[in-house]
């Protein structure tokens, strides 16, 4: 593994790995000297051309935990990034020795451009492009969820996997990333995954992803459900006539309070609520659901940062000129040069 | 298994099963007798061959001590993300660390591990260990002691010093990790 | 219709080449006398005396292509292709004429535009240069363009395109279409319904699902046609459909024909070999309009070219500097090169699959695009006293595409690094090897014509005719 930039190419054997990688380091967090030497030395730029300051303080705090020096690269906003292209940024950041670059981007395919083009030698990571992948999300969805699925089982979670867990994903799974990385992981993880959402935020094409796809949470919901995840709904896809109010969709796709209700009737005691985060509180997901037990919200951030940690400790520790033989240029990287008069 | 050693060619057994048993059960007297007993020892084995001998030997401390309870004194601390040469080897996954609930505060730790040789993994989990407490004395435990240090680290106690040749491969093999008790020396590729 | 035949004494010296031994369209094989801009004979052992001999064993004598579909981008973006540059690599692709798509800046919806890019084309000798003319003003789909003026330039427009933009509005559409009966000429429509496709970066269907791209759905092509041919039908008029890139749009079209519309419709060599697979490595170079599709699109498409449906391959020559490449997916320009590959791309997905032969290959490149395009000299069969516009293209040749090698300034060929069967060795035009052992060699001089005169060559109302507009191209 050279870069992470989708969910779609993870084997199984990669995903538990960097989730078992991602336990040792739950770990750490928990002690009171919460870093480890792993990365001396290495540099981590987190190039953001949209706003998240979750994803971006999350990856922050891995790389540091790590001991890794972190730059913060903001290229918001298309408009400004349109001067500087993406071609020239990305030399930028070789030309400061990046050793990973963790990049988040409005378009598509950006972190896969990055990585394939020979613009640059670092490791790249997707944090999140377009409406196509963001695969570190949906590792700390599935590592969220495993630690659960392993506490029922009672077993350890080492090197297990999500064999027979049933999982809803509902809401816009159209220009959803989350969903996309997740249908893909929980698939290789082996669970089942069934989409709800309006037939208008499906894609043309979801006949062919690996999981079901249902109009209608109550049924999905009755039909037994051991995680369900809620995403974001943008209030603006109203206007795009997606659906017709927001009243209207969080009655019919949104985890409000009778469906919490319905979770403790339909005796479904053990199953938990997720959400990728910010909430709008009240239209995919209702206060009491946010907030109860069944909630795993804040637990996703906090495992957001071992699953951050474990992608950076396992593309970075290792010798970065075995891994990728094709870029002799780090073996001769010339040495800092001493200007003659500090000698 | 033993395909193993004779693929190597002239690999040769220079501890039995019954050697090593041997071996350790003089080491858990030596660490009774330099501790003056079993009070406040933790036991902290290295992955992976660190921590069955690890448990082997508080095994054999609580023979002797009715008092010790030996799940309750041993751990395993994982020492991968403080090796010197991280950068140079391709990516390891770490193993876990695991401290018993008394932690490591103010305790003797007796490090155990299968073989010394340039101590460079000594020196990390010394580092490891500051992260995780402050423990009263650290002591070191190998089973087999090789020579070539390469840092100014040394053994308190051994089960048997084998003088080898840089170019030789000590190779431990435990029944828990590898199927059968023996340490043998391959000669260079 | 009655061709000329012309004489120039000028050139009869140094312009005379004997072709031995080509096989005309994959047949017998012959030689050909090329003297004074047509050909003189047709036969076996002619006589060589004063001419070049030109020794084509083993290759095959085509017409010279049209294409009904071409990006000079000058005026306005001579950093992406000039009209010398791009018809250096129409040449060495095997063209002898092609239509410059209007959508230059200034676009060319005036007769000052269109004689502007017409003008450019003579100078530079390499192929004929008819400009299309846009529909509508600027291209903003809002008012017609004096599409009259156009056609009564020197430049004779007869082919009319908002190309790049859809002529969406249904009344403008008509009456577009109403209009050009009175010069005979045709509206080739770029049909792309524009709300359904706001923002559309791919082919919507399995893989923009994935790639999380925007899907640009097969329907906003097949409503537009369905529409514009029941339009062309009810006003009795001429249309044609450029690159057709669906299963439903080759339906609509078949049904279309079977009802006695004039419709006509184009396929690039792209479009007959590319899928929407290509997109998953977010390559730019595979961002093209209208966008790659599925491999049921590009089978009905290569069936429909062979039985007639679509009736032409037009290459959507479409060349872009690398930085509107060299960028994100969604950020990037859409088009692809392919001049210098078309013949190769048809080579390699009609002919070698056994869908057409080479005298098919020369009706869809040649002979069709040349009557849709209303070009009396070209498309001509290569007989005694035609125009010498031709091709020797040795079929058995392999090459592997180099983009950085090529005549056009644009990179953007989608089939970099991909081995091609068939090779361009010479190209006549009016009779002048343009391009001569596969390698560019001289542009055609017309030694009676100073540009400064062109003014007087004579637009007069009088060349209604296609039989009279033939005279001019001949040779003077």
């Amino acid at each position: 593994m050279r870069h992470l930039l989708s969910t779609q190419d993870l084997s199984r054997e990669d995903a538990v790995r960097i989730l078992d990688t991602a336990e040792e380091m739950a770990a750490v967090g928990e002690r009171e000297v919460k870093k480890l030497p792993a990365l001396r030395g290495r540099t981590v730029v987190n190039l953001f051309f949209e706003d998240s300051t979750r994803t971006r303080i999350s990856f922050e705090a891995a790389a540091k935990r790590l001991s890794a020096d972190v730059i913060n690269f903001s290229a918001k906003g298309s408009s400004v990034s349109k001067g500087e292209s993406l071609k020239d940024t990305a030399q930028t950041l070789e030309a400061m020795s990046a050793d990973a670059v963790v990049i988040r981007h409005w378009a598509s395919g950006a972190p896969e451009r990055l990585a394939r083009s020979g613009w640059i030698d670092a490791a790249v990571i997707n944090a999140g492009d377009g409406t196509h992948e963001h695969p570190t999300q949906a590792l700390l969805d599935a590592f969220t969820m495993r630690r659960h699925w392993s506490r029922l089982a009672g077993s350890d979670s080492t090197a297990a996997d999500l064999a027979g867990m049933r999982v809803a994903i509902a809401g816009d799974v159209l220009h959803s990333r989350v969903a996309r990385s997740n249908v893909w992981l929980l698939k290789t993880l082996g669970a089942h995954v069934t989409l709800v959402a309006p037939p208008t935020l499906l894609p043309v094409g979801v006949e062919h992803w690996p999981c079901e796809v249902s109009y209608d949470l109550d049924a999905v919901l009755a039909s037994g459900v051991d995680a369900i995840m809620m995403l974001r709904v943008q209030a603006e896809r109203m206007n795009d006539s997606f659906f017709p109010s927001t009243r209207e969709y969080s009655r019919r796709w949104g985890f409000d309070d009778g469906r919490l209700a319905a979770l403790d009737a339909l005796g479904l005691k053990d199953t938990i609520i997720l959400h990728p985060g910010p909430m709008n509180r009240g239209l995919e997901i209702s206060s009491a659901a946010a907030d109860s037990p069944r909630s795993t919200v804040l637990a996703q951030v906090r495992n957001g940062v071992s699953v951050r940690m474990a992608t950076l400790y396992l593309l970075l520790s290792g010798d970065l000129r075995r891994t990728a033989p094709t870029h002799g240029v780090r073996a001769v990287k010339i040495p800092v040069e001493i200007p003659e008069t500090a000698l | 298994m033993s395909s193993e050693a004779t693929a190597a060619g002239s690999a040769r057994t220079v501890l039995t099963a019954a050697d090593i048993d041997r071996a350790l059960t003089r080491i858990a007297h030596e660490i009774l007798e330099a501790n003056k007993g079993s009070q406040d020892l933790v036991l902290l084995g290295i992955p992976r061959r660190g921590y069955p001998l690890a448990q082997r030997l508080a095994g054999k401390l609580a023979a002797t001590d009715p008092s010790v309870t030996a799940h309750a004194i041993v751990g395993q601390l994982d020492v991968t993300m403080f090796r010197d040469d991280l950068a140079r080897q391709p990516t390891r996954a770490p193993e876990r660390t695991q401290l018993p609930v008394t932690g490591i505060d103010d305790k003797v730790v007796v490090l155990v591990d299968d073989v010394l040789y340039s101590g460079r993994t000594i020196r990390a989990a010394l580092d490891a260990l500051v992260d995780l407490g402050r423990p009263r004395a650290v002591r070191l435990a190998v089973l087999v002691d090789r020579g070539h240090r390469e840092l100014p680290i040394r053994a308190d106690h051994v089960g048997k010093n084998l003088p080898t040749s840089s170019f030789e491969k000590v190779r431990v093999r435990l029944s828990e990790t590898d199927g059968a008790d023996e340490v043998l020396i391959e000669a260079a590729q | 219709m009655t061709i000329e035949f012309q004489t120039t004494g000028t050139r009869a010296a140094g312009g005379s080449y004997l072709i031995r031994g080509a096989a005309v369209l994959g047949a017998e094989r012959t030689d050909l006398l090329l003297q004074g801009g047509r050909i003189a004979a047709v036969g076996t052992g002619l006589d060589s005396a004063g001419a070049t001999v030109v020794d084509a064993d083993g290759l095959l004598a085509l017409p010279g292509m049209v294409d009904l579909h071409t990006h000079l981008r000058e005026p306005g973006r001579e950093d992406a292709e000039t009209v010398e540059t791009g018809t250096r690599a129409a040449a060495l692709g095997g063209f002898t004429a092609v239509h410059a798509m209007a959508n230059s800046s200034p676009v060319a919806d005036t007769a000052g535009v269109v004689e502007q890019v017409f003008s450019l084309g003579r100078e530079a000798g390499w192929v004929d240069v008819r400009p299309v003319g846009a529909v509508t003003v600027g291209l903003a789909g809002e008012r017609l363009a004096e599409l009259g003026a156009m056609a009564d330039s020197r430049a004779r427009v007869r082919m009319f395109s908002d190309d790049g933009i859809c002529v969406s509005d249904p009344v403008l559409m008509r009456r577009a279409l109403e209009y050009i009966k009175a010069f005979d000429g045709v509206i080739a429509q770029h049909a792309q319904e524009p709300r359904l496709t706001e923002g559309a970066q791919m082919n919507e269907g399995k893989v923009s699902a994935v790639l999380g791209l925007a899907g640009w759905p097969a329907v906003a092509e097949e409503s537009i046609i369905a529409r514009d041919v029941l339009l062309a039908q009810h006003v009795g008029s001429r249309l044609h459909v450029c690159h057709v890139s669906t299963a439903g749009s080759v339906d609509i079209l078949r049904w279309a024909k079977a009802r006695g519309v004039n419709v006509t419709a184009e396929v690039t060599p792209h479009h007959l070999w590319l899928t929407e697979d290509l997109v998953r490595s977010y390559d730019p170079v595979y961002k093209v309009n209208p966008p790659l599709r599925s491999d049921e699109d590009v089978r009905a498409l290569r069936e429909a070219l062979a039985d007639g449906t679509i009736d032409v391959v037009a290459t959507d020559h479409a060349p872009h500097p690398s930085e509107a490449k060299d960028c994100e997916w969604a950020q990037a320009a859409m088009g692809m090169t392919g001049l210098e590959t078309a013949l190769s791309v048809v080579q390699h997905t009609m002919i070698e699959t056994g869908m057409i032969g080479w005298a098919d290959f020369a009706r869809v490149t040649s002979h069709a695009p040349a009557r849709i395009g209303q070009l009396p000299d070209q498309g001509r069969p290569l007989q005694a006293g035609q125009p010498a516009n031709l091709v020797l293209v040795d079929p058995a040749a392999r090459w592997t595409v180099q983009p950085e090698t090529m005549a056009s300034k644009g990179r953007n060929s989608p089939f970099r690094g991909r081995e091609l069967p068939g090779a361009v060795v010479a190209t006549f035009f009016r009779g002048h090897p343009t391009v001569l052992d596969g390698e560019l060699h001289s542009p055609y001089r017309d030694p009676g014509v100073a540009p400064a005169r062109f003014g007087s060559v004579g637009t007069a109302g009088a060349a209604g005719t296609a039989g009279a507009a033939g005279g001019q191209y001949g040779g003077q």
